[in-house]
């Protein structure tokens, strides 16, 4: 059977499973809407939250970003998994035993102010929106690659899934569904890389593998990350494996991202909502563990691939000749993510650290997509690679819907607008809201903002500049005050999005003797949280104590039950 | 309710030493073993592996679910003690 074949059966049979699922979650009350009614079980959480957190980027562009970057790909590696460290420690047990539906609601309440929440509303939906026109882009992407349909019929399709699935189940549905494309997304990510570590190093578990000897090939005996840094020096690019040589990002950038990283996973809405939805703070932090599990497969699998295919792609390309090159060369020549340029006419592909002669250019997207057939895995694994980056695309987008729709439903309209509207009315608003937010997000899938790229360093920064200080600020200081966090909220917001507005669309050459400190934009929002944490502290210190059932509501929230 | 005061305000002190306790490792392991200290690690050599690359790669997210793991046990032995008073 075809690839093409396999791909629309297992790409139809996942869809049915979602929908089944759905259609069997299905809710009647805001609760059930907004958090699933609280009764989600710590390990099937853990799941939903990996599923969730893990999108698009995660699946198909990060072995490929690390494949490129090598040891500096350790900002991705260490940034979107030590957040979790954060969250379990500092927010998720907190945030569950205050008990509420959205995280502007907490904002709101424990800083006695609705301008505090709104702030908070508008950078929720601002992250979430950034973020989800990424999913439905990848998406589409997928679907015009596996099933041979034009971008926007993908679009479409996903947009109509999702439609379904969010608005019948709300948090409920949008929690089953993830836990089972969890399952489907690993496993899709699990199976060709064990095959391409059993093919090189003879050891299938791909942790181990690439940090084992290569057994076939011109450098078969010689340990696999000592062969790339070998390859890599001959071809005039830094080694693989050194950190702050040349040509890779410095060592204060490399703390400022990953921390930026770090403190934005933690600060993101759609994660923390997810451990609003367990039954208590103890089960918030089990299931912080089992997220922390799940993603972690991935994320310590998605450094091996990195490896491998880095040096697959260059020992099988590198010096051959155009004519004979494999069949998926050709095939994949075609999507325009990898191009061959003869510069010197001798039909020989040559790859190269200097520009002048490097006749290949390789799109980082292509390493997880095409890695089954570089290593000529058979079909199906093929087309589950697809129903994986479907799986992680469509989850993450859910759960960011979820966040815009409760955002407007819940904090603007109910507790603003219209504090009368009865839970049939809201539950109906929210169904709305969340259909509107499909709509929304599904043209910005078909018609992208051209600076996509440009605005993810944006969602984390923001992130890690708005919520984080304030609601860590908000359990473990009491004396936090509603001015302390307006103030904190918006001087991190304001001199995070200058900075990153500056260096993306007013002086895109500037390079690193510009940055304040050597930070890249991507990094900024460390300095943004610290700038947050000092301000509204010092604010806090000047502006009256917060009332006393401010001080009740922070004691309450500390304790276990 | 004094009482009750004292095992919160216990019951907070406890929580807080474990968390600066499992803080402080985890700003070590990311940022000390894998940016720091990076380079000096990577003198070290284990199976195919430099160390400071490990650390950065692989060993960073297995101490961060075990520091999570550890958080979490700890938590329902102190939770289970506060109950009990």
């Amino acid at each position: 059977m075809s690839i093409l074949a396999w791909t629309y059966i297992i790409v139809g049979l996942t869809f049915a499973l979602y929908i089944g699922i759905a259609f069997f979650s299905r809710v009647s009350s805001t609760s059930g809407f907004y958090v699933a009614g609280q009764g989600v079980s710590p390990l099937a959480n853990g799941m939903a939250t990996a599923a969730d957190w893990m999108s698009a980027a995660s699946f198909i562009s990060m072995a490929g970003l690390i494949s490129f970057m090598g040891y500096t790909g350790a900002i991705y590696l260490m940034g979107w998994t030590g957040g979790y460290v954060l969250l379990a420690l500092l927010l998720a047990p907190y945030l569950r035993k205050y008990g509420k539906y959205t995280v502007p609601e907490f904002v709101g309440d424990r800083y006695y102010s609705q301008a505090a929440r709104l702030v908070a509303v508008f950078c929720a939906i601002f992250i979430s929106f950034t973020y989800i026109a990424g999913q439905m882009r990848g998406v589409g992407i997928v679907f015009s690659r596996f099933l041979e349909v034009d971008v926007n019929t993908g679009v479409i399709a996903g947009m109509a899934l999702v439609l379904l699935y969010a608005t019948l189940g709300g948090m409920r549905g949008i929690t089953y569904t993830q836990v089972a494309q969890y399952s489907v997304l690993i496993v899709a990510y699990l199976i060709p890389a064990v095959a391409i570590s059993w093919k090189m190093t003879g050891n299938p578990i791909p942790q181990l593998g690439f940090g084992s000897k290569i057994t076939e090939g011109p450098n078969a005996g010689m340990y696999l990350l000592q062969a790339i840094d070998a390859i890599h020096r001959d071809l005039g690019l830094p080694e693989y494996t050194a950190a702050f040589v040349a040509g890779k990002k410095g060592m204060i950038d490399v703390l400022a991202i990953t921390m930026a990283l770090m403190v934005g996973t933690a600060g993101l809405p759609h994660v923390l909502i997810r451990f609003y939805t367990v039954p208590s703070p103890r089960a918030a932090r089990w299931s912080a563990v089992w997220a922390l599990v799940f993603i972690g497969l991935l994320y310590t699998t998605a450094p091996a691939v990195a490896t491998f295919a880095r040096v697959n792609m260059i020992q099988t390309l590198h010096g051959a000749s155009y004519a004979d090159a494999p069949e998926w060369f050709t095939s994949w020549e075609k999507t325009g993510l990898i191009r061959f340029v003869d510069k010197d006419g001798d039909g020989i592909i040559n790859y190269s650290g200097d520009e002048s002669r490097n006749e290949l250019v390789i799109d980082r997207d292509i390493i997880v997509l095409a890695n089954p057939e570089i290593a000529r895995l058979p079909a199906w694994v093929v087309a589950l690679v697809a129903a994986g980056g479907l799986a992680a695309a469509l989850s993450t987008a859910a759960g960011l819907l979820l966040v815009i729709s409760s955002s407007i439903s819940h904090d603007v309209v109910k507790s603003m607008l219209r504090p009368d509207m009865s839970e049939r009315q809201e539950l109906l608003l929210a169904r709305w809201t969340a259909g509107v937010a499909v709509l929304v997000a599904g043209y910005f899938g078909i018609n992208p903002p051209g600076f996509v790229a440009q605005v993810v360093a944006f969602a984390f920064g923001l992130a890690a500049a708005s919520f984080f200080p304030i609601l860590v600020l908000g359990v473990f200081s009491a004396r936090t005050t509603k001015q302390g966090a307006i103030a904190g909220m918006l001087s991190g917001i304001l001199f995070t999005a200058g900075y990153i507005i500056y260096f993306r669309f007013f002086n895109r050459g500037a390079g690193e003797s510009e940055w304040l400190f050597g930070i890249s934009p991507e990094g900024i929002g460390t300095v943004g949280m610290l700038l947050n944490f000092a301000v509204t502290t010092v604010v806090s210190w000047l502006t009256p104590r917060p009332p006393a059932q401010v001080q009740a509501l922070v004691a309450e929230i500390r304790l276990p039950h | 309710m004094a009482d009750r005061r004292v095992d919160e305000a216990r019951y907070w002190r406890a929580n807080l030493r474990i968390l600066t306790l499992l803080l402080l490792i985890w700003f070590f392991t990311a940022f000390g073993l894998g940016i720091l200290g990076v380079e000096l690690l990577n003198r070290i050599q284990i199976a195919g592996f430099p160390l400071g690359f490990w650390f950065a790669q692989q060993g960073a997210i297995y101490i961060f679910i075990l520091l999570i793991f550890v958080y979490a046990c700890w938590m329902d032995r102190v939770d289970g003690r506060f109950r009990a008073d």
